[in-house]
């Protein structure tokens, strides 16, 4: 058996490899938050706190299975594992290195835009089926933010998709070779990294579940191992925002030649998801309301513009 | 303008209006007393309660712009009741004058049989909580109130507490149990019932949300609970509920000694520490005519700054996290607990030392005391500016908190904020200038005050009052005065060392301060400071024993939590959240 992309064993490699990184975050992000406010985070199990990970999965995986008698059974179950599932999917046309990834898509992008509006269905089913007033808060919420800024994310990528001439992502990283969409692109590049913020609604736009507001918002109800998929689903949605930021804006796996090219897409990765952690511990929290005429009044124009000179420039350079 | 010059401008003041008053009103008012700590006692009629009010409020040559507390008094087991009407409940209102600095203390006697007055709600607004718990302690009915209901007490409980013959002890009560029927009738007590809270279900165009906020909620600081109206997120009303950290502290004041009362005060305002000591040990030093050294008055502002700027640290911290920020707070906590580190080597507590004494402090200062607070007084300033870029100057945290939970000086009278809430307004009062105690009139330090009086405004003043605070301490540090610890006057307690043990009468002096404490004269006292969340008074009644006959403290968050629908209604959850962490109070501090 082959290692390519589309066989067996890459997929095999990929689907466990982003589980564990997406795990293993949890521990990066308490160690990063501590080191950034004075102390220390968890340092306990294992070398640096490492095994941290693995006693946190222990318990939530023998922790009781409790579904509220209130709330509404079937959904409740269904919503935790559709954001695992629709994540997990985008990772499939993800091109980490020549060679390494699932499919090859020529609608790549597209069908990441598609999965990522199909997220919104298990925040939203989560805190309606939780029949609780703040879980019902937090998936209005929710619902709100994800379909606003799932708009601004497409238009912001429309300008990379037509500087590349393609949807496919694997193309679309080739084509970068003589320098990154981020110089071209600045502002698709920032509007999309505030969107993917937002889609994955991590502080400053954790505002679904903003603790100080609504208790835990859409996840209010929710334990043990359901509430586990919400919570690794939060992490590996920030794995694949860092993934598609790098692949679309920074070269994918293009690097100079002493590294091999997985290792430079891992560490632009880590890059990003540093840069995420940050933001966390750096900034607080708009308002709803504020963050939605945040986006409609100022990043929906400000796409559209960028959009509409992307589309002039690359006329004008074909009139040449 | 000196603190000599403030007391005596303030006395002739006093003294004019209540001249003015007896010219006015004699048929309302029945007698005049003063006590030792020179506020004017008027007692007058229960039909001129109103009118006098009215014209101190409105008219009198001093305007009486803040309703400071409403309390009673069961009268009927006092013996020392010379010169005051046949009584078996007062009720006693404490007025403040802001013009002036003077305060009056009217008193209404009431009968066992006929304990009805009329309520003041219309008069001032803050009156509704004071009243109201005035019925749940004492059951004095106020008639004309809007809402006269238990505040502190759960709905079911049977009798008022405060009433003498009410057991202070569990082991007077029967042991308590819990039958099927009890739970039952416990819990349809609780059941929430909109029209009980005064909201409606539905409008013309929507149906409303009740949203139970509390009392386990993350951010209510404690357990408090808010009753939410919302039409969609924003907020039609949101009505308090407090009493779930009531622990009958003004009950327990009347069990023990003068002396043994003292580490109590530490769990009222739980943030502020010594700060509570301090105006009881002053009120009952003024009963007693106990003069402290000067060495004790400088350690106890040092203590009391010191717990300001740990109190402070806590607030600020908390308010960033809750509009969003997740870091400020930890940076916070290892600066507070530098603070605390020093205020255990002084003490051997951190946060509830219990450390001053009736007379003095329990101990001196240790050797080499000051290196570590001179090394917290260079490490704040430096770390304050880095919170300030970090917070103030957030562009978020200023659209998320600016313009929210806004009110005017007015206002602030109108509901009897005090302390950083008034002072965001842009009346300068703080009380260690207007009315200098414990030597604070030696001291140089600005008051921080704002203009718009929001959320942010009320986080502006708190955090250049920590800044202030470093200032007065580095002058106790540089200035700390030689001395005894303690007053030689006999009612210290414990005694001076050397006051005792030296032959048959200190021995037994000793043994009687340190069983019993001391013995306080018939008296009443008022105390009033600069706390941590605002002004914090205590009264106390003294009827010639070893423990005080009622002890009441007022405390700041009991007034301003009651102002939270006023400023909250139309904004939305995440605003009334801001508000709720600008108040900046601990529900210890509301419940008592």
């Amino acid at each position: 058996m082959r290692f390519e992309v589309g066989s067996a064993l890459s997929i095999g490699a990929i689907l466990f490899t982003v589980i564990i990184v997406a795990a293993m975050l949890i521990w990066v992000e308490r160690r990063l938050l501590g080191l950034w406010q004075e102390r220390l985070g968890p340092n306990r199990v294992g070398p640096f706190g490492l095994l941290q990970v693995v006693a946190d999965m222990i318990k939530i995986f023998t922790k009781e299975d409790w579904v509220p008698p209130f709330a509404d059974k079937f959904s409740f179950i269904l919503a935790p594992p559709i954001i695992m599932v629709v994540i997990l999917m985008s990772f499939s046309v993800i091109p980490f290195a020549p060679g390494v990834g699932v499919i090859d898509s020529d609608i790549g992008v597209l069908f990441v835009l598609a999965m990522a509006s199909l997220g919104a269905y298990s925040v939203m089913l989560g805190g309606l089926a939780s029949n609780n007033k703040y879980a019902l808060l937090g998936s209005l919420r929710a619902a709100a933010q994800m379909v606003s800024y799932e708009v601004f994310m497409g238009i912001s990528l429309l300008g990379v998709v037509a500087l590349a001439g393609s949807f496919n992502l694997r193309e679309i990283v080739l084509s970068q070779s003589d320098g990154w969409y981020v110089v071209p692109q600045f502002v698709g590049f920032v509007i999309f990294l505030i969107a993917g913020v937002a889609e994955s609604h991590r502080l400053p736009f954790d505002i679904p579940e903003a603790e100080q507001e609504i208790v835990a918002g859409y996840h209010t109800e929710y334990s043990g191992m359901k509430f586990g998929m919400f919570f690794v689903g939060e992490y590996l949605g920030v794995l694949l925002i860092s993934s598609l930021l790098v692949v679309l804006f920074c070269g994918g796996w293009l690097g100079p030649a002493f590294l091999p090219p997985i290792v430079w897409f891992a560490l632009k990765t880590g890059f990003f998801i540093a840069f995420f952690i940050l933001l966390r511990a750096a900034i607080p929290r708009p308002r709803y309301d504020q963050l939605m005429n945040y986006g409609w009044l100022f990043l929906l124009p400000l796409s559209l513009l960028n959009l509409l000179l992307t589309g002039a420039f690359i006329l004008w350079q074909d009139g040449m | 303008m000196d603190v000599v010059d403030l007391t005596l401008e303030a006395e002739a003041a006093t003294a004019t209006l209540v001249e003015e008053l007896c010219l006015r009103f004699e048929q309302e008012i029945v007698t005049v007393q003063s006590y030792c700590d020179g506020i004017p006692v008027l007692w007058l009629s229960r039909a001129g309660l109103k009118t006098v009010l009215h014209y101190l409020r409105t008219s009198a040559s001093l305007r009486f712009q803040m309703l400071f507390d409403v309390t009673a008094i069961d009268e009927r087991t006092r013996v020392n009741r010379q010169g005051q009407p046949e009584s078996d409940f007062t009720v006693s209102y404490h007025l403040m004058s802001f013009t002036s600095h003077c305060d009056v203390r009217l008193k209404v006697a009431l009968q066992e049989g006929d304990l009805n007055i009329p309520s003041i709600v219309d008069l001032w607004p803050n009156a509704n909580w004071y009243e109201r718990e005035c019925w749940d302690m004492f059951g004095i009915c106020f008639t004309g109130h809007p809402n006269l209901s238990r505040i502190m007490l759960p709905p079911t409980w049977v009798g008022h507490p405060l009433r003498k013959d009410h057991p202070a002890r569990a082991t007077e009560m029967e042991p308590y149990s819990l039958s099927e029927e009890r739970q039952v009738a416990e819990q349809e007590a609780l059941r929430f019932n909109p029209e009980e809270w005064g909201m409606t279900r539905e409008s013309k165009n929507s149906e409303f949300m009740f949203l139970n906020l509390g009392p386990n909620h993350p951010s209510v600081h404690g357990v408090f609970r808010i009753a939410l109206q919302l039409d969609g997120e924003i907020l039609i009303d949101a009505v308090p509920d407090i009493g779930y950290h009531h622990r009958g502290a003004e009950k327990m004041g009347e069990r023990q000694s003068w002396h043994t009362y003292i580490p109590y005060t530490d769990r009222i305002d739980y943030l502020g520490g010594v700060m509570n000591n301090l105006p009881y040990v002053m009120a009952v030093e003024k009963m007693a005519g106990i003069v402290v050294p000067e060495r004790v008055k400088v350690i106890r502002i040092m203590l009391c700054e010191m717990f300001r700027i740990a109190s402070h640290l806590l607030f600020y911290g908390t308010f960033a996290q809750d509009v969003g920020q997740l870091s400020p707070v930890f940076y916070m906590f290892v600066d507070r607990e530098r603070v605390f580190n020093i205020i255990e080597s002084i003490c051997g507590a951190r946060m509830h030392p219990g450390w001053f004494r009736i007379g003095g402090v329990a101990q001196d200062l240790p050797i080499g005391w000051d290196k570590a607070i001179r090394e917290l007084l260079d490490f704040l300033p430096p770390r304050l500016k880095d919170y300030d870029s970090m917070v103030m100057n957030n562009g978020i945290l200023k659209r998320r908190t600016q313009g929210v939970g806004a009110y005017s000086t007015k206002d602030a009278f109108d509901w009897g904020i005090t302390g950083a809430g008034l002072r965001a307004t842009g009346l300068e009062y703080d009380l260690r200038k207007k009315r200098p105690y414990s030597g604070y009139e030696n001291f140089e330090f600005e008051v921080p005050i704002a203009v718009n009086g929001d959320s942010y405004d009320r986080c502006a003043v708190r955090v250049e009052e920590i800044r202030q605070s470093v200032r007065i301490i580095r002058q106790c540090v540089d200035n700390m005065p030689e001395g005894p610890y303690k007053s030689a006057h006999p009612s210290t307690t414990p005694p001076l060392k050397e006051k005792s043990k030296q032959d048959i009468e200190t021995l037994i002096n000793h043994f009687l301060s340190v069983s019993w404490g001391p013995v306080i004269a018939p008296n009443e006292v008022t105390m009033t400071i600069e706390a941590t969340k605002g002004l914090n008074s205590y009264y106390l009644v003294s009827d010639g024993n070893t423990g005080s006959y009622r002890t009441r403290i007022r405390t700041p968050s009991f007034a301003h939590l009651q102002m939270i629908p006023e400023i909250s209604r139309g904004f939305m959850v995440a605003d009334l959240i801001a508000i709720i962490a600008s108040i900046d109070f601990v529900m210890a501090d509301v419940d008592r």
